[in-house]
């Protein structure tokens, strides 16, 4: 792999105006609009938003595993320079499970029932060739114990049925891991499991993403986890970024209502906690289906006015690297707030 | 593995006793099989000697011990109609429908599982809908009439085929359509469905995570989960088929054994009934066991309960 400055600081993962489109009985569902992102290698960004916003439509589509009925759009959407969006299906097939893994949010019906845990360890690594069986076991074994997995060796005879949850993500995370990806997706690798577990996975993932140097994509509803290992937060609202930047700049100046309205019941980024999930906002979303002009997040703000209605201008830092889309400048929600509360920001 | 086996083995022999001991009582349900032995006009005489020669007169439990044990050796007695040993009466009968049976299946899978894969895989295409088509058709139309059209067309118009008999494999062919085109729909829907519901799964979509190919996710990942349920339809099927193919073997006149039974009811000949009816059902016994072993085979979750 390359160790050299500039290529660090090359995006391994580079999107532009990424669009998912869904064919639907009531028309066209515009279930991703206009994503840009750009992650570098060793980076973990974490994408947030509640459900129904677009965050596995987005990873699936990086992944291409959007199926044939579902076409995504983009500007560019490279990975390591490989325009993905045009890819045959056989630079797909090779770059799924080799250098970009992904982690589901099911783990109780992830694996497939009718394999042992070896095989389908061991497959993901013999798929990408170039290894032999023996090899594979010696891996699978290696990994399984690097999850955490005790008696890893006598596990692999193990069928997913005989399993716990917990269990069964662990070895959805190794099975990721086989071959050394430089890109893991996780959508939501906890949602699905006991609260009591849930930390401990995402404490895992940290740490092996820390330990292999990958660039992460983590979907969580847990603000302290993003708090603690995102490099950048990337905020969805039905199917738009609307706010992305450094993780420090967004607890610190959420510009973005939405952002705030997430971030309301958080005091401040060093103290927030584990666990602590999303806030909530009243209203409802509006259908994507048809025509979606204008801020889609007017149903719901509290600052929505006329204009929200039209184009909505996007706000950079100066830097680039923290942006959002609202009709109000960078700070003047921050003021506004400030003069309502009597509080300096 | 090993003990799934062994107990399903157990469980299968339990049934074969019960069923075995059904088809014992039988004989017994149309009155004195002494009576019916000796014939008409036969003295009290005839009949009581005819009680104590074939052992009528022993406590039943005795009886239905001494039936099995020769049973077990292949002997069921003597033909009341025939007056021959039932034994070498259906020896030849049975393996008419035995490979009527195996091809009728043979053919019913062999067509009703690729089509049911290809469907599943392409939905709404041309493919699907022939085979949807097929399936309606299949379903629709009677043994008897789809038979006789076959006969119809290659033997009366194209003189292709032989319209009855069973001189060499070309009798076969027609026979083994019409049977298997039978049990065709049922395998086709339930492949279809199958495939379609385990397409959809999450871990299908592990498994193009990992970078799998297509041919693999359909047939490593996909089949094997599929096929499951369509391995126990298949051996009720196959059982029916060795029991029902009366039709087919009347229409293209194979004397099998489907066919004998139906004579024998007819006849009343008893001995030959019972022996047919426990074979039968040792066959339906034999299959189902070894779907229930295929299965345990084909999905772990089915060894541990
Ligand atoms: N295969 C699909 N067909 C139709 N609509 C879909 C499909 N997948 C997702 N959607 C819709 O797209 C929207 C975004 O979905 P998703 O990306 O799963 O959201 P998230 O992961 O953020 O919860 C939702 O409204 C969902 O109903
Ligand atoms: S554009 Fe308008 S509605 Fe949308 S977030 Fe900004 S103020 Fe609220
Ligand atoms: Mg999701």
């Amino acid at each position: 792999m390359c160790q050299s400055k500039s290529c660090q600081d090359t995006p391994i993962l580079s999107i532009d105006n990424l669009t998912i489109d869904i064919p639907t009985s009531a028309g066209t569902l515009h279930a991703v609009r206009g994503i840009s992102l750009d992650l570098k290698r060793g980076e973990t960004l974490c994408i947030v938003g509640e459900s129904g916003s677009g965050k596995s439509l987005t990873s699936l589509a990086l992944m291409g595993l959007l199926g044939k009925r579902i076409v995504p759009r983009a500007d560019r959407m490279e990975f390591d320079g490989i325009e993905l969006t045009t890819a045959s299906a056989r630079t797909m097939r090779k770059l799924r499970g080799a250098r970009m893994a992904m982690i589901f949010q099911e783990p109780m019906t992830s694996l497939n029932p009718a394999y042992t845990i070896g095989d389908q360890l061991m497959e993901a690594l013999t798929l990408h060739g170039g290894s032999s069986r023996k090899k594979a076991r010696a891996r699978a074994i290696e990994l399984l114990e690097k999850v955490g997995i005790t008696a890893a060796e006598s596990r692999l005879s193990q069928y997913p049925h005989q399993l716990s949850g917990g269990l069964r993500q662990r070895v959805m995370i190794a099975m990721a891991l086989m071959c050394e990806p430089e890109l893991i997706i996780a959508d939501e690798p906890t949602t699905a499991l006991d609260v009591t577990i849930q930390a401990q996975i995402l404490r895992l993932l940290a740490d092996l993403q820390r330990e292999m140097n990958m660039a992460m994509i983590l979907i969580t509803h847990d603000l302290g986890v993003v708090a603690r290992v995102a490099d950048k937060v990337a905020v969805m609202y039905a199917g738009e970024l609307v706010e992305t930047g450094p993780v420090k700049e967004i607890f610190a100046a959420p510009s973005h209502p939405y952002t705030r309205g997430l971030l309301r019941c958080i005091p401040l980024p060093g103290k927030t906690k584990r666990g602590s999930v999303l806030g909530t906002i009243p209203g409802i979303v509006p259908s994507l289906v048809g025509d979606v002009e204008g801020c889609t997040f007017r149903t719901r703000c509290e600052h929505a006015a006329p204009a929200c209605r039209g184009p909505i201008p996007l706000h950079s830092s100066p830097e680039g690297t923290h942006s959002f889309r609202c009709i109000y400048k960078p700070g003047s929600l921050q003021a506004e707030a400030a003069l309502s509360t009597g509080t300096s920001v | 593995m090993l003990n799934f086996i062994l107990k399903r083995l157990g469980l299968a022999l339990l049934v074969a006793l019960t069923v075995s001991f059904i088809s014992f009582i039988l004989l017994f349900l149309s009155g004195d099989p002494a009576i019916a032995l000796a014939g008409e006009g036969a003295t009290d005489e005839d009949v009581l000697a005819i009680r104590k020669l074939y052992g009528f007169d022993r406590p039943m439990l005795m009886q239905y011990a001494s039936w099995l044990l020769s049973a077990l050796s292949g002997d069921f007695g003597e033909s009341y109609y025939f007056k021959l040993p039932v034994s070498s009466l259906i020896a030849d009968r049975l393996s008419v429908t035995m490979l009527l049976g195996l091809c009728g299946i043979s053919f019913a899978l062999l067509t009703a599982v690729p089509l049911g894969v290809i469907a599943a895989i392409r939905p709404n295409s041309i493919i699907d809908r022939i085979a949807l088509f097929l399936s309606v058709a299949g379903q629709a139309m009677p043994s008897f009439w789809f038979g006789l059209i076959l006969i119809v067309a290659f033997s009366i118009k194209l003189r292709w085929l032989p319209p009855s008999g069973t001189d060499s494999w070309r009798n076969f062919i027609m026979p083994t359509v019409v049977l298997g085109y039978y049990a065709m729909p049922a395998i086709m829907r339930l492949t279809r469905a199958g495939m379609l519901d385990v397409l959809s799964s999450d871990y299908i979509r592990t498994a193009r995570a990992k970078g799998a190919s297509e041919m693999r996710v359909m047939f490593k990942h996909a089949l094997r989960n599929a096929i499951i349920p369509v391995v126990s339809l298949a051996a009720v099927q196959m059982g029916f088929m060795l029991g029902g193919s009366i039709v087919v073997e009347s229409i293209f006149a194979l004397h099998g054994a489907g066919y004998l039974a139906w004579e024998s009811i007819s006849r009343n000949d008893l001995p030959t009934v019972q022996a047919l009816i426990l074979i039968f059902s040792m066959f339906y016994i034999t299959f189902t066991f070894l779907a229930d072993v295929l299965n345990a085979w084909l999905d772990p979750r089915m060894r541990s309960s």
